[in-house]
């Protein structure tokens, strides 16, 4: 543990003070980084701690960002309040759709299945809500309101801050959580649902809980996003390839790990930046080239570590990880 | 005073009658064993005492209470624990977090449940593996595993399904001695399916015999073993081999 500690403190100086030595083009990319991080740190709670496979996980991205603008363009109202609003919004859909799941015993793919439903209703309702901007978007002002920390306005500095402190705070709740009552009770549905009945866990209620504190968690990722981008298209936000990518840093990370998402983050966003300019440096311009190259270096990293980056690195660094 | 009173439940499947109006009285204290040839339906009465089937008809109590319709975790909280024949460890988990997680079950505290878990293992020989995933480990170890895990959520009633099968001579004697000393010592009624004859004659107060779903006998070991039916349908069989 001690040594956890030590590598966790300098890693959190060297983050805080890593914006000195960074341009403003890598500051937005760390930014990124914390955001997939963090993003990536909730689905864990459904997938790696319950097991619960969520496919559409930007789905509840999506909700947070619509909600959290929405209220700042028609009336105003804070981020820092709308984020209430949107986690409302997200635990009422998650319960909706756990409910719905765990009344009817939809479990495994069919449960993953029903994610993506639901997914894609949101993208194409949302698609036609005019009060939403419709396919146009949702545009946030950006004039005039520099340095409203209170609104989430500011630049890349300002949001690496957040980001960062975001993606340390669920790493913070994940770690409190995977250690709780409540934690194990997520790990003995995981392995064995019936198992986990026999020894007096109430299995729809901790996977229920293990939805909602997800979903919780995504809402204020959605919500960074779209103050972040200033803008939200329902197309782009509750597309299926969102919801590929919140679940790529936890997969390629170590799922069911606390460093996984992390380390997944901070592996594959610079990765993706990374091939944007290389192939632009070698010249090719075939549409699709920088995802044919992100493809194959997934396969490489998984073929070089099945089950994810982090329990192979771990091994290799001989540290353990929550372990009472 | 009876703690487990099974009235004439019946559980079928399809066509088939599994678990045909059987009754049971479980006194408090008891070591009550259920034996009878594969198929008998001894498993399926089981998954109905602990509520992971509905009883197509008849009645369960458990200290004073209706417990039929319960699902299997509300059954287990009023302290009716079971153990699976097919054994259903957490596989990714430690034996230690295995445990644990039965505690929780009383337990609020992981701390405390680990703490509660440490004496539990040590009582099934399991200390030695507390770190090691439960996958990794033998069958033997895998059927203690399941009565340390269940014995964890501190039961009144243990239902055990064929902990000994697989079991060599002498790790079945050892067994022999764990359950009587967990039934003597903290005074929890045991429930046993068992077709280890040995066993059931060594720890068994009371014997119940089914065969095709139905009872046909029940008594002392003697009494038991010396019924002409039982005999006919089950011992006879095993004892000509
Ligand atoms: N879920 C099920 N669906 C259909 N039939 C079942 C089911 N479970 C058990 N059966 C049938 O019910 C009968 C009783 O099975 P059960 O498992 O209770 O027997 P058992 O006495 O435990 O046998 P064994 O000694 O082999 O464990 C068998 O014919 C079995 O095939
Ligand atoms: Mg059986």
């Amino acid at each position: 543990m001690r040594r956890e500690h030590l590598l966790l403190g300098l890693l959190a100086a060297a983050l805080l003070a890593l914006p000195l030595a960074l341009d403003r083009y890598q500051t937005s990319v760390l930014v990124l980084v914390f955001l997939s991080a963090y993003v990536g740190q909730a689905w864990n709670v459904m997938m790696g701690f319950a097991g619960l496979l969520s496919l559409g996980h930007a789905l509840y991205v999506g909700l947070g960002a619509y909600v959290s603008a929405a209220l700042f363009v028609h009336f105003g109202v804070s981020p820092l309040i709308g984020l209430l609003a949107a986690v409302a919004v997200c635990v009422g859909v998650a319960m909706a759709i756990g409910a719905l799941s765990f009344q009817f015993r939809i479990e495994g793919v069919y449960f993953a299945l029903l994610t993506i439903a639901f997914a894609e209703v949101a993208r194409i309702g949302f698609d036609h809500l005019k009060w939403t901007g419709g396919a146009g978007g949702l545009f946030l002002p950006v004039a005039g309101s520099d340095g409203q920390w209170w609104n989430l306005r500011g630049g890349p500095l300002f949001f690496y801050y957040v980001a960062l402190a975001m993606a340390a705070a669920a790493f913070a709740l994940c770690a409190a959580l995977r250690r709780s009552k409540l934690g194990y009770q997520w790990l003995a549905v995981r392995e064995d649902a019936e198992a986990a009945r026999a020894v007096g866990i109430d299995v729809t209620r901790a996977r229920m809980s293990a939805v909602v504190v997800s979903a919780a968690m995504s809402a204020l990722g959605g919500v960074v996003h779209v103050f972040y981008y200033n803008n939200v298209f329902s197309a782009q936000i509750f597309d299926m390839t969102r919801s590929i990518d919140i679940m790529l840093a936890p997969i390629i990370g170590g799922i069911g790990t606390l460093f996984g998402p992390i380390l997944g983050a901070f592996i594959l966003v610079p990765l993706g930046e990374g091939l944007i300019f290389a192939t632009q440096a070698l010249g090719v311009n075939a549409p699709g080239a920088k995802a044919v190259f992100f493809g194959l270096a997934l396969m490489i990293i998984i073929f070089l570590a099945p089950n994810g980056i982090w329990p192979s690195l771990r091994k290799r660094l001989g540290i353990g990880e929550a372990k009472p | 005073m009876s703690l487990l009173k099974v009235d004439g439940v019946t559980k079928r499947f399809r066509g088939l009658v599994a678990v045909d109006t059987v009754s049971l009285d479980v006194e408090k204290g008891a070591i009550f064993a259920v034996i009878g040839p594969n198929g008998a339906g001894k498993t399926t009465l089981f998954n109905l005492i602990a509520g992971v089937y509905a009883c197509d008809g008849g009645a369960i109590h458990f200290d004073g209470a209706r417990i039929d319709g319960l699902a299997p975790d509300a059954v287990c909280a009023f302290g009716l624990a079971r153990t699976f024949q097919i054994v259903r460890p957490f596989p990714g988990l430690t034996v230690h977090e295995n445990v644990a997680i039965g505690a929780l079950l009383r337990q609020a505290d992981p701390q405390a449940a680990f703490a509660a878990a440490e004496e539990v293992l040590r009582k099934l020989d399991l200390w030695d593996r507390r770190a090691q995933v439960a996958s990794s480990l033998t069958l033997p170890d895998r059927k203690r595993l399941e009565v340390a895990r269940a014995l964890a959520t501190k039961p009144k009633l243990l239902l055990l399904d064929e902990v000994m099968a697989g079991l060599r001579p002498t790790e079945t004697d050892r067994m022999v001695e764990i359950l009587r000393m967990i039934n003597r010592d903290e005074g929890v009624t045991i429930v046993l399916i068992e077709h280890v004859m040995r066993a059931v004659m060594a720890l068994a107060d009371q014997v119940h015999v089914l065969n095709h779903g139905a009872s046909i006998a029940e008594g002392s070991p003697r009494e038991v073993t010396r019924h002409p039916q039982v005999i006919a349908s089950y011992l006879g069989a095993e004892a000509l081999g």
